[in-house]
């Protein structure tokens, strides 16, 4: 159901940038410590979509590994699950470089041609 | 046909954020300071805030209470002198599993701002979609009680890592239970390290006392002081091991 909600917030923002253009594609770049899960997303995305621009939009997730550093000992690292405590100083004056993201990265959208073809 | 890309590089979530904002600088001009409590349902949220709403030495509480439906905790809250707002979120799909900013916002209005010191928000009962919305909060705090496993601040890690407070609750059921706190403490040290931490009884009343005093902390300064953490975390120890 988290999926569900994010679903929404993805659409919304969608629309807002898509001023009622049929959007195909929608690029999003997804942290690995939302605790998405891609295939719960792409269910919830496609039944929220209906009946708005995006209905026919493919939904392109990437991931974003989390990448942490140590502020104590400039240590940086990959963690494959939430600890957010230094390996190697055990300090746990430690930022966030990369795993947060939740961003609708761009659309793509389908226009008619406007200018005649020679 | 054509098709064209358009960069957008907004996060999903801005909306909220942005109605959040709002929200709270009504709630700063008001001089209100907001609390967002949430917990897996049945952790014991409505009795922690039975416990303390009209006993909050010269703070005025008022008390926003979400739920997909039924005003059951509302009920159970009702005190002369202290302002309970139902706000359900049963639309759409079998009702909202959490409050968002725009559900906070639509209820402002009914809120007696200027009848209070400190709102305190009972969010809807689950631990993964209230840590995505903000909703105007000063301070975030969690309800984990020791029936829900010690596992779950590796399972909700972003539950446990937006909270300024986690409070262990239902601890006068531990002689029945097989909970390892070390673990549970193991846990939450990974996923929050340094998080301020109190473990509780709603039911004997036992840690009861640090709760009031840290809603006390957060009326008067919006958070609670680091020395004061510290106090509740070797206190809490003491509960523990009593």
């Amino acid at each position: 159901m988290h999926e569900l909600a994010l679903s929404t917030a993805i659409v919304n923002t969608v629309v807002k940038h898509a001023e009622d253009r049929r959007v195909s594609r929608v690029s999003l770049r997804v942290g690995a410590l939302r605790q998405v899960v891609p295939d719960s997303l792409a269910f919830y995305f496609e039944i929220v979509a209906r009946d708005s621009v995006c209905a026919e939009a493919c939904l392109e997730q990437e991931l974003i590994p989390a990448r942490l550093r140590c502020r104590a000992c400039a240590r940086e690292w990959q963690v494959e699950w939430a600890a957010f405590r230094c390996p190697s100083c055990d300090s746990a004056d430690v930022e966030v470089q990369s795993g947060e993201e939740f961003e609708v990265e761009s659309i793509e959208i389908e226009e008619e041609q406007c200018i005649a073809q020679r | 046909m054509h098709r064209t890309k358009v960069k957008v590089q907004e996060d999903a979530l801005d909306a909220n954020t942005t109605i959040a904002n709002a929200n709270r600088a009504d709630f700063d001009r008001a001089g209100v300071r907001v609390v967002n409590l949430m917990s897996a349902p049945g952790a014991g949220k409505t009795t922690l805030l039975e416990r303390v709403v009209d006993s909050l030495d010269g703070v005025r509480v008022g008390v926003l209470e979400g739920d997909v439906q039924g005003s059951f905790d509302a009920d159970r809250l009702a005190r002369p002198n202290v302002p309970v707002v139902q706000l359900n979120t049963g639309n759409g799909f079998g009702g909202e599993c959490h409050l968002d900013a725009n559900m906070v916002r639509a209820a402002i209005p009914e809120l007696p701002l200027d009848e209070i010191d400190l709102l305190i928000v009972e969010n809807v009962g689950n631990l993964v979609c209230p840590a995505e919305f903000r909703i105007g909060e000063d301070v975030r705090a969690m309800v984990c009680s020791v029936t829900e496993g010690e596992d779950k601040p590796a399972k909700y890690p972003l539950m446990f890592r937006t909270c300024d407070l986690v409070i262990i609750n239902k601890v006068d059921l531990l002689p029945h239970l097989d909970y390892d706190m070390e673990r549970f403490m193991y846990y939450l040290d990974a996923v929050h390290p340094d998080v301020p931490r109190m473990l509780t009884s709603a039911r004997t009343g036992a840690g009861v006392e640090e709760w009031r005093a840290w809603l006390g902390e957060v009326a008067a300064h919006g958070h609670a002081h680091e020395h004061e953490h510290e106090h509740e975390h070797h206190h809490a120890e003491e509960v523990q091991t009593a």
